[in-house]
């Protein structure tokens, strides 16, 4: 790949300068999985049943509401994050790993927006 | 951009032995890649098929359980399987981060911590899902006896 020169950087094949901060943005979202989603395995144990009315119940308490947020996100952009690196380690076709990240981008991006818009929708939808 | 083939490529799978610290790395990205897609999909979905009705919901929860609510195999196969990855990824990101704090590299202490966080993964696996179906344990027992 690039060897830092200009003419690497000018083609876009240097370092771009962001590689600490997608390190560090991978461990800061894996501590806030460790809390978060520690926090959604033992709340999904503990429900009496996951019925559609006990679910919404639960997601309906803003606590439990913002928390759940907070999780999609969390988890999403972790999950960007890691496979975004798989993806770099394992697809050496510069098209294709360009059109699977991009990829990559729209389902993490798009899946954390529908939950978070449902958890949403349950929780201002039971305040009426 | 091309590779340049005279060129030597660090060592693949097939070059090294086996060890604990290697297969739990790997293990790292197998359980990752498994949480973030089919972790992912259902996670979503799961809170859209709430937010959707009862009836949505019902058919999502309906493609995991049998009609009495007892999971069925699909559910087993999905629940288990993301379980183990969940508790092996979250043991060895743990593992990380002490490695991330420069400990743990010393070849008896890592092939320990490794070994420690496969046995870790299966073992809350087993403990979770026993837990939760021990009734259904218990009335087969009962049942055969």
């Amino acid at each position: 790949m690039g060897t830092g020169t200009g003419l690497g950087r000018v083609r876009g094949l240097g370092s771009a300068k962001q590689g600490t901060h997608h390190w560090w943005m991978q461990r800061l979202t894996a501590a806030g999985n460790l809390l978060l989603v520690s926090w959604f395995v033992i709340s999904l144990v503990r429900l009496p049943s996951l019925s559609h009315a006990v679910v919404t119940d639960w997601l309906s308490s803003p606590l439990v509401a913002i928390a759940a947020i907070m999780l999609v996100a969390n988890v999403f952009w972790h999950l960007r994050l890691g496979l975004q690196v798989v993806l770099e380690d394992y697809v050496h076709n510069e098209a294709s790993k360009l059109g699977l990240i991009v990829l990559l981008n729209f389902y993490a991006i798009g899946a954390a927006a529908i939950a978070i818009f449902s958890i949403a929708k349950i929780a201002f939808g039971s305040a009426a | 951009m091309s590779r340049n083939h005279s060129r030597p490529l660090s060592p693949h799978l097939s070059h090294w032995r086996w060890g604990a610290n290697m297969l739990v790395s790997i293990l790292h990205r197998m359980t990752g890649v498994g949480l973030a897609t089919v972790g992912g999909l259902l996670f979503a979905g799961w809170f859209f098929a709430a937010a959707s009705g009862e009836e949505t919901y019902a058919c999502f929860i309906g493609l995991l359980t049998v009609e009495s609510g007892a999971i069925n195999i699909v559910g087993a196969v999905l629940g288990i399987g993301l379980t183990w990855a969940f508790f092996t990824h979250l043991f060895n990101g743990l593992r990380h981060f002490v490695m991330d704090a420069g400990a743990g590299y010393e070849l008896q202490t890592n092939r320990r911590w490794a070994i420690a966080v496969i046995a870790g993964g299966i073992i809350a696996t087993v403990a979770l899902w026993g837990w939760l179906l021990w009734p259904l344990i218990m009335g087969l027992v009962g049942g055969e006896g």
